[in-house]
């Protein structure tokens, strides 16, 4: 189980963090968007090779109206 | 500032030297927040009204679908606004860093208007923890403007460790209650040597002008425009003010004083009874 964007996701671990992120209809060539694990950010060129531990706490976060 | 004299004006000049902030000249001294807008395309055409060259952005969590999301990115890509992103909800400086970090990411910039958020009724700065960050910050490589209270000598702290502009609150967040302590507005002005913006508190237009009179070097303006009945109208009317108000600074205001002075001579006057 992972948490992306806080909801649980049943995905074993060793997924790759970009397979994750196409759950939220994020791939490599999406624009705008940052992705955290645990709290570190994890550029976009470590996405494909990045493999989650089970637990992990993904964030994807992009551009909204604010300040 | 004071009551008897007039504030110390800069050299005349037939016109005004363009906005620095860390080495990039702007003409508008304008800043659009973009939070409040009832629509993207009412944001857009009050950016336009707005003349702003600067526009904050915040970031949140992608929600169902990235792909079906219809991004602010395209917006002020099309209106050709430079990108300020915004640590805005972050109590912390741990999670401020971590976002102006995603920030930079996602917007390829390293600048950001660093917020620290100390309360939530009133959602005014938290010094010590805006200082932790504006420091880590600094020391990551990134452009710092940072929001920060009507405080000189936190102002001038927060130059010290290298902020590139200091961005001190007129009043709270939203309220619309303008500047509430004018005299310290110019104290920071006099206290540091980066642009200061004046963020927050802005009602409407007099309120603009008022900033840019004490000497701010810009103002930001949000919820004003956004929340207004007719915010591009608002847009435009703000854009007036902080010109009208930048003028007049350089134009040098004349000195208060209690008594009048007469503006016709009394010499030539006639012995009429």
């Amino acid at each position: 189980m992972i948490l992306i964007n806080g909801e649980k996701v049943e995905m074993p671990a060793g997924t790759s963090l970009l397979h994750a992120l196409a759950r939220i209809g994020i791939t490599m060539t999406s624009t705008g968007v940052a992705v955290a694990v645990d709290g570190e950010v994890v550029p976009r060129t470590h996405w494909e090779a990045y493999a989650l531990h089970d637990g992990a706490r993904v964030e994807a976060l992009t551009a909204t109206q604010g300040g | 500032m004071s009551l008897g004299t007039a504030p110390a004006a800069p050299a005349p000049q037939q016109s005004d030297a363009p906005l620095q902030i860390a080495g990039v000249a702007f003409r508008s001294r304008l800043i659009a927040g973009t939070g409040g807008f009832q629509s993207l395309q009412l944001l857009e055409q009050a950016l336009r009204a707005a003349r702003s060259e600067i526009a904050t952005v915040a970031l949140r969590r992608v929600a169902v679908d990235h792909r079906l999301t219809e991004s602010i990115i395209d917006v002020l890509q099309a209106v050709g606004v430079r990108l300020l992103p915004n640590t805005a909800g972050c109590f912390t400086a741990r999670d401020a860093v971590l976002t102006a970090k995603l920030a930079r990411e996602a917007f390829e910039t390293n600048w950001v208007k660093l917020e620290v958020i100390g309360d939530e009724r009133t959602l005014l700065p938290d010094a010590p923890e805006l200082l932790r960050a504006a420091e880590e910050l600094v020391d990551d490589d990134f452009t710092v403007l940072a929001y920060t209270t009507d405080d000189p000598v936190l102002a001038r702290r927060l130059q010290d460790i290298g902020c590139a502009a200091v961005m001190p609150l007129g009043a709270p967040i939203g309220s619309g209650m303008g500047i509430r302590n004018p005299y310290n507005i110019a104290l920071i002005r006099e206290a540091v040597t980066v642009p200061v913006v004046l963020d927050a508190g802005i009602g409407t237009a007099s309120d603009a002008a008022i900033a840019m009179e004490l000497g701010c070097d810009a103002v930001l303006v949000a919820s004003a425009i956004s929340r207004a009945a007719h915010p591009v109208l608002m847009a435009s009317a703000i854009a007036d003010a902080v010109v009208a108000g930048r003028n007049a600074l350089l134009a040098g205001r004349i000195a208060r004083r209690l008594h009048a002075l007469a503006s016709t001579p009394e010499e030539g006057l006639a012995q009429l009874t």
